[in-house]
């Protein structure tokens, strides 16, 4: 009797850890879980009134969701570029400042209080992202072509991109007052769900349809799994290389972007502070192995809701200031160890000893 | 062995050439805004000029006799070297650090050299290269409080004046010539005063803290920990540190609506995240300041914050002075006249301003 319940258990088991995306869903799943037992209110949405008259969704699941989306975006770039190149950029905060900063001045026209836009907001996201998909290829010229280490290459980014930022507005923090540059951070008139969450579906949407329709994704993995082999078949591992930095600049500038148009301000130091180690986690979360090779973009989109949630989360239960990055990172250290492959080779293998001798008894 | 060994060179050489490129592009931002300030500036600079090189040249005997070694420029620009913090950490480090850069200019009789680092350790290093350069006075604001003993010995050996301004250093009273420093712990304890005057039955807070262990920090909780824990109709409904950053104090502000906890207080320790916590609040459609249901308050001198002031939609901002520059310039002046300053320690002037009784002119006169 028991023996035949503990059958189909054990090849599901078996067959769910084997699913990369299982430790992403898992943790999302208990967080959940744990959040419905301790108090099911922080599921509840309300439509609340916002100061501009216009109805608006409110509660904990739209602040994560709003909230995890420049993550989100970052891990997306970040698991290319992992696959691509075996390594990280540890400069996307520093960038993003400095996407932020260009698109502040182009639409503030260098003024330090603009009350008008100086620029239609989509040309100066343009110009934003031209900026930025420089400094990507900058970074990926470095590791593709000088075959620098990722970490080491985007180091220097990663220390000069926010003096960079600060130069581009002359050392001012510059300041958009007009409503409409700040739609994409915050609402829509008339839309009760934040811009920033359909922003965020349409760039999972884009990067979907290309690595549907397109050989991006094949490629990069080739080149992630053996240079030398993918050159050999006639794929030009550099290039692939630097292509993924320069589409991480993309997602870097959308972010930042948002991340300005949320306030409507920068402060160059601040902004987006630690968001790389962040974006790193949540491919690390995904299951993505962290050497490059073959990935999975959707694990790393999953993880990044995993770290918001988590965050959103303990904020709720008020865990203090001093204490929080000590929760965060238990729960990190656990579920990253977990989702690394090496554990999840061993615990599939563990419940596949069970199997093997319940069927030689059969 | 051979590849080892040219692997080893390699890497260190790219360290070598990777610390090379950072340091360059760290004081990158210094230069470009430098050109770009004077043209602010010159409408009052001129009128202080003309006195300066009298004092200059006349009491030349007096900084003699407190051992000033280098009596012979008595013609030449004032040699200051100015140690400060990174100027994008926040709407106050930028005002500073522009005030300092514009006082301390050629038409105005100074030969500066500034450099700008949060590190204290890169900050004693470059201060030990300027007192090699044998500057007159160095102008110091520390990026950590203490281990600055042997460059303030080393200046009083080399007959270099330190002045310490906007942030003290644990040292003693006779190894600097001043220090114009904030009094942070005052900037609490009046913004706690304030908020205590305006009589509310029951104090729901929401507070939103700075870096920990900051300066700024410890001075601007330390008045309302005493406050919450002394009262009973005072209560925290959250205490979070938001690091400086807009974005955190808009998060956590969030969090506390989605909790549906009621609060009716939002102390932000510096404007930055103020204003992130109003954006949660618009958001939610919750009103603040004047006659709204949440009084807001926020910390530092920044323009946009004292407009938020003026129009109501913050109630109170404790004012924290980044403009040390002009008073150093005076204590300079009088040092090179041979006059000691009457006080070592001069606290700038800090007050509350409440929307109430905020005035344009106030606005004019204190925003940076």
């Amino acid at each position: 009797m028991s023996e035949q319940i503990r059958k189909p258990e054990d090849s599901l088991w078996k067959r769910l850890t084997r699913q990369q995306l299982f430790i992403p869903v898992a943790a999302l799943l208990l967080l959940v879980v744990f959040n419905l037992v301790a108090d099911p209110s922080f599921f509840s949405v309300s439509i609340k009134e916002n100061s501009l008259g216009n109805p608006v969704l409110s509660g904990n699941i739209i602040s994560v969701l709003d909230n995890a989306s420049e993550l989100v975006i970052l891990a997306i770039g970040m698991t290319l570029v992992t696959a691509s190149s075996g390594g990280q950029d540890i400069s996307v905060g520093a960038t993003m400042a400095i996407a932020g900063s260009v698109i502040l001045r182009m639409v503030c026209g260098g003024e330090v209080t603009a009350d008008t836009l100086h620029m239609p907001i989509l040309l100066a996201v343009l110009v934003g992202i031209v900026v930025s998909m420089c400094f990507g290829a900058f970074n990926g010229a470095l590791v593709a072509y000088f075959k620098i280490q990722p970490m080491v290459a985007t180091l220097i980014m990663f220390t000069a991109g926010r003096s960079i930022a600060a130069w581009i507005n002359n050392n001012q923090l510059p300041i958009m007052n007009d409503i409409s540059f700040k739609y994409a951070g915050t609402f829509l008139p008339g839309i009760p769900v934040p811009t920033p969450i359909f922003i965020t579906i349409l760039m999972i949407v884009i990067f979907w349809l290309i690595l549907k329709f397109t050989n991006l994704g094949l490629y990069t993995q080739s080149v992630g799994i053996n240079a030398n082999s993918s050159r050999l078949n006639g794929l030009n591992p550099q290039m692939i290389k630097l292509l993924t930095y320069v589409i991480l600049g993309v997602c870097v500038a959308v972010a930042g972007f948002m991340r300005v148009s949320r306030s409507g301000s920068i402060n160059y130091s601040r902004i987006a502070e630690n968001i790389e180690m962040d974006a790193i986690l949540a491919v690390a979360l995904g299951g993505n192995d962290l050497s490059g090779g073959k990935f999975n973009i959707y694990g790393s989109i999953l993880g990044a809701y995993v770290i918001q949630f988590l965050t959103t989360t303990l904020y709720k239960y008020d865990v203090p200031s001093t204490a929080l990055p000590a929760y965060k990172a238990v729960v990190v250290i656990l579920l990253v160890v977990l989702s690394a492959p090496v554990v999840r080779e061993r615990m599939s293998r563990i419940k596949k000893a069970p199997v093997k001798t319940e069927k030689e008894v059969a | 062995m051979e590849m080892k060994k040219i692997l080893a060179l390699t890497l260190a050489l790219c360290l070598v050439l990777g610390l090379a490129a950072c340091g360059a592009k760290e004081d990158k931002p210094a230069e470009p805004a430098a050109p770009a300030e004077p043209a602010t500036e010159p409408a009052t600079e001129p009128a202080t000029e003309p006195t300066e090189p009298a004092a200059d040249s006349e009491p030349q005997p007096a900084p003699d006799a407190e051992g000033e070694p280098a009596p012979a420029p008595a013609e030449g620009p004032i040699k200051v070297g100015v140690i400060n913090n990174d100027p994008n950490e926040s709407g106050y480090r930028t005002a500073n650090d522009k005030a300092m850069r514009d006082t301390f200019t050629a038409e105005n009789g100074y030969e500066a050299t500034f450099y700008n680092n949060n590190d204290a350790a890169q900050q004693i290093a470059t201060a030990q290269q300027m007192i090699q350069d044998e500057v007159d006075f160095l102008l110091l604001s520390p990026g950590s409080t203490t281990g600055w003993d042997t460059v303030l010995q080393d200046a009083q050996a080399a007959g270099t004046r330190v002045i310490l301004f906007d942030r003290m250093l644990e040292a003693d009273e006779s190894l600097y010539a001043a220090a114009v420093v904030s009094n942070m712990p005052e900037e609490g304890e009046t913004a706690v005063q304030w908020l205590a005057d305006q009589g509310l039955e029951e104090y729901n807070i929401i507070h939103i803290q700075g870096h920990m262990g900051s300066d700024a920090q410890l001075g601007r909780t330390g008045a309302l920990d005493e406050k919450v824990n002394a009262e009973d109709n005072w209560n925290y409904v959250t205490q979070q540190t938001a690091d400086w950053d807009e974005a955190t104090a808009r998060t956590i502000t969030q969090s506390v609506i989605d909790s549906g906890k009621p609060f009716n207080v939002i102390y932000a320790e510096n404007n930055g995240m103020a204003r992130g916590a109003v954006a949660a609040l618009d958001a939610a459609g919750i009103t603040h300041g004047v006659d709204g249901d949440v009084i807001v308050m926020g910390f530092d001198s920044d323009k946009w914050a004292f407009e938020e002031v003026l129009a109501g939609r913050w109630n109170y901002m404790g004012l924290c002075n980044p403009l040390q520059a002009e008073t150093v310039d005076t204590i300079i002046k009088d040092l090179m006249a041979g006059k000691e300053p009457a006080e070592k320690i001069i606290y700038t002037p800090e007050q509350g301003f409440d929307a109430a009784t905020l005035t344009q002119a106030d606005v004019d006169m204190y925003g940076t």
